[in-house]
């Protein structure tokens, strides 16, 4: 029996809840080797909550991307809410996957981890991918990392009105390694769907694979909008 | 003898050179016979002396290729017997460098549309060629036409597949917004297609028996050019607004049906910003003229990405299309078939209620034309790559959306209006 409060689960309202659960999942547990996508909304409802908002209610799946296509999918219930009045810390939301608290950090987290912890490290890189959708096998963990730190800021400022993507890393430049700590200086650019803009973001991030990944700073930055001079 | 002294003080040995980095050419004039010979007794194996023009006779002039290593004494050689010269080639490596990238330009330049190489994106001249290539080997079948000029005076080029005349149309078009290259390479991979599977494949004899199908692979080709040289992220047209530092208009929001609604920005600045007047844009108004002029097509088919999607009329109202339940019922049947292929998972429904209230859209205009089965797809990814889907999905790519774009060409031939 259809509630009132029913979404259809493969249209934009739900699909954005859905995207808002993926940021937050991202955030909690995401790492080199490990970013959750989207796989299907399975159910989904919205109610408004008196004065706190409109809450979402979702039955989902998701898959690791860095699994390719032998991984399984998770099922997952979030509850995301959009609050009524502005908030700077964004949706807030509620996640229960299952098997989430059996996942820890991999093999290939602790080596990525050791490789590049090394003093002499300075990785530096432009356009992951590259306009061709390319990427090297090297770069790939570097992406990862950026797409976990970028769903700190698309989780931040998601309301009912964006869907966040990360369009590509604009650039990546390796800080000196503190507290035993990797530490990255990302440019990501994000892609919000509905308004079609593309959003820069400058990221401080850190990682280890006890901590997590953290971001330390942020900075919006605008695009130069590419003027040309008007006609005389 | 003195000079071949000073020469070998400063003789350095070299093992195993690879490259000419830092080698010169260099163009010796000797004055007379005695220059001639002093030249003549240079060691030439032991400093890797490559002559280009031996050292013969006064009056001609002696040039010689100097590995990086050896410059210094030679130079100093020359000097020393006041020998005169000139550098010809300064970095003899960089030479060499642009003859490379030269042939390698030319060996990948594809003489048919059988070398063209369908699993990499292209630039315009690319394109351009391959269109011009198509038409050459299939002109029984294919033509290009011109239905009028971008803001920067680029063509806008239409390719014409039709076996007679006086036919109902299927109009295809790709790259309208200029990001979304994977639409403009399925494109180029349905082209060719067409041109194959015509006398093969029974259906799209059929449909193309009583059918024309136009195809505008390059839609917006001055923003196509501006991401390839300055923004791959480009999305709208290149015109300048007025008043504004701000470029372009979104040629997804200029068309008559809705314009100026709430989904659209009235932003110059803005990606969705809709312009400022119906049509403003010529990429636009070049389709308006030619299905206003026209006057017989009957599926309208406007390819974008990303987000996997097949969507059908409105965008600017819930006020839902008089055939919305053919539409939708199509839509499904042609989901199903694409999704057949790779397993690849799209959402169908109209624009307003499956992806966001979108004003002044392509397909709101040609459904209110009067052209029935007007779709706009939105291809793959749904975000893990966007705008930037590797290379090597576009063919999968383009396999699937055929088989939707099979289901729905059909359905329009088997339901004549």
């Amino acid at each position: 029996m259809a509630g009132p409060g029913d979404l259809e689960p493969t249209h934009f309202p739900a699909r954005r809840a859905a995207t808002v659960a993926l940021h937050r999942l991202n955030v909690a547990h995401g790492s080199p080797f490990r970013v959750f996508g989207l796989q299907q909304v399975h159910k989904a409802s919205v109610e408004d909550v008196a004065a706190a908002g409109r809450k979402y209610s979702l039955d989902l799946s998701v898959t690791d991307w860095a699994a390719g296509s032998a991984g399984p999918a998770l099922r997952c219930s979030a509850e995301v809410l959009f609050s009524r009045t502005e908030q700077s810390s964004g949706p807030e939301v509620q996640l229960r996957c299952e098997a989430l608290q059996k996942i820890n950090s991999t093999a290939e987290d602790h080596a990525f981890y050791q490789k590049y912890l090394a003093p002499a490290s300075a990785v530096s890189a432009q356009h992951l991918p590259d306009s061709y959708g390319n990427m090297s096998e090297e770069m790939q963990p570097f992406w990862r990392l950026a797409r976990v730190a970028a769903s700190f800021i698309m989780l931040r400022e998601s309301s009912e009105n964006t869907e966040f993507n990360m369009a590509q890393v604009a650039s990546i430049t390796q800080q000196e390694s503190s507290d035993k700590q990797l530490m990255l200086d990302y440019v990501v650019l994000l892609h919000d769907l509905p308004s079609q803009e593309i959003i820069q973001w400058k990221l401080l991030v850190s990682w280890s694979p006890d901590r997590g990944v953290r971001v330390l700073q942020t900075e919006w930055q605008p695009r130069c909008p590419h003027a040309t001079e008007p006609p005389n | 003898m003195k000079g071949l002294l000073v020469l070998t003080a400063l003789f350095v040995a070299v093992f195993g050179k690879v490259t000419f980095e830092g080698d010169q050419v260099l163009r010796i004039t000797a004055k007379n016979a005695e220059q001639i010979a002093l030249l003549k007794e240079l060691p030439e194996e032991t400093l890797g002396l490559d002559y280009w023009m031996l050292p013969s006779h006064a009056s001609l002039p002696v040039d010689v290729h100097v590995p990086f290593h050896s410059l210094q004494a030679v130079r100093a050689f020359l000097g020393y017997n006041q020998i005169q010269y000139r550098v010809m080639i300064d970095n003899l490596q960089d030479v060499v460098d642009a003859e490379e990238r030269e042939m390698v330009k030319y060996r990948s330049l594809p003489r048919s549309t059988d070398d063209f190489v369908y699993t990499n994106y292209h630039d315009l001249n690319s394109i351009n060629s391959f269109m011009d290539m198509l038409v050459a080997e299939n002109s029984n079948l294919v033509s290009k036409f011109e239905i009028g000029k971008s803001y920067e005076g680029r063509s806008l080029d239409v390719l014409k597949f039709s076996t007679g005349a006086n036919r109902p149309g299927i109009w295809i078009d790709t790259g309208i917004h200029s990001r979304e290259w994977i639409t403009t390479a399925s494109a180029i991979w349905s082209a060719k297609k067409i041109v194959t599977d015509y006398g093969r494949d029974p259906v799209l004899t059929d449909i193309l028996n009583n059918y024309d199908i136009f195809l505008e692979i390059i839609a917006n080709p001055d923003g196509f050019a501006y991401t390839h040289s300055n923004d791959r992220m480009w999305r709208k047209t290149r015109k300048p607004n007025p008043g504004s530092s701000c470029v372009g208009v979104d040629p997804n929001r200029n068309w008559e049906v809705g314009f100026g609604g709430p989904g659209a920005s009235s932003n110059p600045c803005s990606q969705t910003y809709h312009g400022p007047s119906v049509h403003s844009e010529p990429e636009v108004k070049a389709i308006v003229d030619f299905v206003k002029s026209h006057g017989k097509l009957k599926a309208f088919l406007s390819i974008h990405s990303y987000s996997q999607m097949l969507l059908y009329p409105y965008g600017y109202t819930r006020t839902s299309a008089k055939d919305q339940a053919e539409l939708h019922e199509l839509a499904r049947k042609a989901v199903s078939e694409l999704q057949s292929l790779y397993n690849t998972a799209y959402t169908y429904g109209s624009v307003i209620t499956t992806i966001y209230q979108a004003d002044g859209i392509t397909i709101d205009w040609t459904y209110d034309q009067g052209i029935k089965y007007s779709y706009t797809f939105e291809l793959r990814d749904t975000g893990r790559y966007g705008f930037l889907l590797p290379a090597d999905q576009i063919v999968p790519t383009a396999e699937e959306t055929w088989l939707a774009l099979m289901a729905i060409m059909e359905h329009t031939k088997n339901n004549p209006y």
